[in-house]
């Protein structure tokens, strides 16, 4: 029967790229020194163990080999051999990214760099001969293909006493007897003068012996492979039958080959079939080595897992559902008014049943942020080793779920913060001593859940943003106007402004001025926004806000003429009606009204989308105020319409990218409404204040 | 046919395993540590119990150990999943009660041909 063992490929892969997580997570938390953690190194073990089982069973042979020798190392380790020094931990997780490197190159079919393998190999392999002896000889992996001993033609005499306790293992001297006839022809001739009485009989216990003649060309090899599961359980003798056979002995013509499993031989000649096989499989998406991070994401976007806990409620509320509908179908039959209260029920149950579905197959796109925050521990281990820095990172909350693309997303700018943090933030140990605070520094990575919004924090206790150098360049690069008062969050905004760095010199770690911008327009590309707080001498705090979900949107309707645009619930701070002499015109800055003591610009949307037919008099129509980015400015619009929840349809999609547009969406009546993108508007428009 | 309980915690192994043993006409249970493999143990008989060595909650040879225990599984044929590196888990196996084992990396065929030896 031939089994296609490709289609658990992509397990193998899933889960092998799951081990590496765990292995390294393990091995950063490894102390260098300590070998009592012999748990932590049993699971980086195991994680190791497995993928070199997995890789040598789906033909990867290059990962088998490399993991053989992490696992060798790991075993040293493990038993106390070899000692947990951070050498062998750096080695080892640099191991790990090579691994990865491969795994990923196995699965999409481009070479691996086979200098970076061979030079770790070399380097695990240096730090196993600290310990000769034993770790050499394992090192060389031994041959698979066992030296053929020469066929002989007559046979074997085989001299077979088991012990009394051969059967408690579960094996069984008769099954060993049919697979030796699979060899050749076989006689057998048993002894029963170990037999005892049958009151002294244990019925468990074996106390026959035997003696068997097997002719035929099978190897010695193969014979003593059918014994193999109870050496030690048993006496064996296997010599050769002599030429001059015993009489009725004769030699049998050659038996079709030996089955396979019956003989550990030809091992390597498999593997290799198989790994062609493999090969031959993936031929056909050939992809040239490219950037790998982004074939990376191209293949996780393919798929996604999901807990089975989820897909069960989705059918459960399914069914529910169809009660709904057949409820509703029954009433339609034969519908009249006295059962009008009966058709608000069924539809108040619909209402939640669709509610409640929707929710829940959102639920089914949201992955938990622990999936992107894995990854820092240890890039803070590795930069900070760089920097000469003592960090400690605290994670809270990794269990929070966000949706898949906003996940996908938001890895690149925190990379970003934190490295920020790491490199700007935090001071040298010295310099903490000298402030008197701890030397090691504290880096918070927080995610949680408030009203409707994910909440991801990036907080140091390092030495703050440094206001002074802020609001020198600021008014260097005329972002700000000399003489005039600026509030702290107004000051470290600038930070976000392309080409602005206080960096004395550009470090390979966080560099000069290039990111925070593409931090923040990265955020605001998957409707979120990023806010700063700092204190000088106490730390940085960078708060992102997220939205749950990038399908759907809470929204508040406003007609302006014909048209009905969308605002964002979130965004809306009030609406109001303003009087003609709150209002001023302010010399380059357009129409600004008083809002709770602060002036706030007017954007009239009828402008902005030049709407016929609409409201032109501040005083018919209302404010929205609206807040993106921390900045605020009322949206003059008609009127309200309602409230409802309305599906994104993307723009850009359908038609083009029009600034100031998040996307549109059909209306319940048809119409189509555009989606307002809040801080797309204000930028835009330019209206700082 | 007959019911085999299979004990991996690498999914791709168990389903591996669980697909040939199948498509062979076999019943099979898995489990995914040693821990749960006792608890379907406890539930259901088998005809044979193949298991991976190394995994977490309940290794293999501690499964080994307390599957002999059980009247039931007193005499079943147990089968460890090992590496050829590993020789001393071979006997740590044998030791523990298992009948023998099969060498990773195996194919379909040569589990199917050691499956068929064992259960005759």
């Amino acid at each position: 029967m031939a089994i296609d063992i490709g289609q658990f490929v992509q397990t193998f892969f899933e889960e092998s790229f799951e081990g590496l997580d765990v292995m390294e997570a393990g091995l950063l938390a490894l102390e260098p020194g300590v070998t009592t953690d012999l748990e932590k190194i049993n699971t980086i073990f195991r994680a190791a163990h497995s993928i070199k089982g997995g890789g040598g069973t789906f033909g990867f042979k290059d990962v088998t080999d490399f993991t053989h020798l992490m696992e060798t190392l790991l075993d040293g380790m493990r038993e106390g051999r070899l000692s947990v020094t951070s050498e062998a931990v750096d080695a080892l997780l640099q191991s790990v990214d090579c691994l990865r490197e491969m795994l990923i190159a196995a699965r999409e079919n481009i070479p691996v760099e086979p200098e970076q393998v061979r030079a770790l190999r070399a380097r695990l392999s240096r730090l196993l001969n600290q310990q000769p002896a034993q770790n050499r000889a394992e090192n060389t992996p031994s041959p698979t293909v066992a030296p053929a001993s020469a066929p002989q033609a007559a046979g074997w005499r085989i001299q077979f006493r088991p012990h009394p306790q051969l059967m408690h293992s579960g094996n069984d001297p008769v099954r060993m007897f049919r697979e030796l006839t699979e060899l050749g022809k076989l006689t057998v001739r048993a002894d029963a003068s170990r037999l005892p009485k049958l009151a002294d009989l244990r019925p468990e216990d074996s106390y026959l012996s035997w003696e068997l003649e097997l002719s035929g060309d099978a190897t010695r090899d193969a014979v003593a492979e059918v014994f193999a599961w109870v050496e030690g359980d048993c006496d064996l003798n296997i010599e050769p039958l002599a030429a001059e056979a015993a009489p009725g002995v004769r030699a049998e013509p050659a038996p079709p080959a030996a089955p396979p499993g019956a003989e550990a031989g030809p091992k390597t000649g498999e593997e290799g079939r198989q790994g062609e096989l493999l090969l031959e499989r993936r031929k056909g998406e050939d992809r040239r080595r490219g950037d790998r991070r982004v074939n990376v994401a191209a293949s996780d976007s393919a798929s996604i897992r999901v807990g089975i806990d989820k897909v069960d409620a989705v059918i459960n509320l399914v069914g529910e559902l169809v009660t709904t509908q057949s409820m509703l179908s029954a009433l339609g039959e034969d519908f009249d008014m006295s059962r009008l209260d009966k058709l608000h029920e069924a539809l108040d149950q619909l209402d939640r049943n669709t509610r409640d579905l929707q929710e829940h197959v959102m639920r089914i796109r949201m992955l938990p942020v622990s999936s992107v925050f894995s990854r820092f521990p240890r890039m803070v281990h590795d930069v900070s080793a760089k920097l000469g820095k003592q960090v400690e990172l605290q994670i809270n909350g990794e269990q929070t779920e966000l949706d898949k693309t906003v996940i996908e997303k938001i890895g690149d700018p925190l990379v970003h913060l934190i490295r920020n943090s790491l490199d700007h933030g935090l001071e040298p140990p010295d310099e903490r001593a000298r402030a008197g605070k701890p030397e090691t520094g504290v880096i918070r990575l927080d995610a949680y859940h408030k009203s409707g919004s994910i909440f991801i924090e990036v907080g140091d206790d390092g030495r703050g943003l440094n206001r002074e150098a802020l609001l020198r360049k600021g008014l260097q690069e005329g972002l700000l106007r000399p003489g005039e008062e600026y509030s702290d969050e107004q000051i470290y905004d600038l930070i976000f402004h392309p080409g602005l760095s206080t960096a004395k010199q550009v470090s390979d770690v966080s560099g000069r001025g290039v990111g925070m911008d593409v931090v923040r327009s990265n955020i605001q590309d998957v409707g979120g926004s990023i806010q700063i707080a700092s204190h000088p001498g106490q730390g940085t705090r960078i708060t992102i806000s997220l939205p749950l979900t990038l399908a759907i949107l809470d929204g508040q309707l406003v007609s302006v003429g014909e048209d009905c645009y969308i605002i964002p619930l979130l965004s809306i701070i009030e609406s109001v009606q303003v009087r003609a002499d709150a209002v001023n015109r302010v010399a380059g800055k357009g129409e600004v009204f008083r809002f709770r003591g602060q002036p706030l610009p007017i954007l009239r949307l009828y402008e902005l989308f030049d709407t016929e037919g609409a409201v032109s008099d501040l005083e018919q129509g209302l404010l929205v105020v609206v807040e993106a980015d921390g900045r605020q400015v009322g949206l003059f619009v008609d009127d309200l319409e309602g409230q409802q929840q309305v599906s994104i349809k993307s723009l850009e999609k359908n038609f083009r990218q029009v600034s100031g547009v998040a996307g549109a969406t059909i209306l319940g009546d048809g119409r189509v409404g555009l989606i307002l993108d809040i801080s797309g508007l204000i930028r835009v428009n330019n209206v700082a204040l | 046919m007959a019911t085999i309980l299979v004990v991996d915690d690498s999914a791709s192994m168990r389903q591996m395993v669980e697909f040939t043993l199948k498509e062979a006409g076999h019943q099979v249970m898995v489990a995914e540590d040693g821990q749960a493999a006792l608890n379907v143990a406890k539930g259901a008989s088998a005809n044979l119990v193949i298991t991976d060595v190394n995994m977490p909650n309940m290794d293999g040879i501690t499964l080994i150990r307390e599957l002999r225990t059980l009247p039931a599984y007193k005499f079943t044929p147990i089968l460890t999943l090992t590496t050829e590196s590993t020789t001393e888990k071979k006997m740590e196996g044998k030791d523990a009660g298992a009948t023998g084992w099969i060498v990773k990396p195996f194919n379909p065929e040569k589990l199917l041909a050691t499956v068929n030896k064992v259960l005759g």
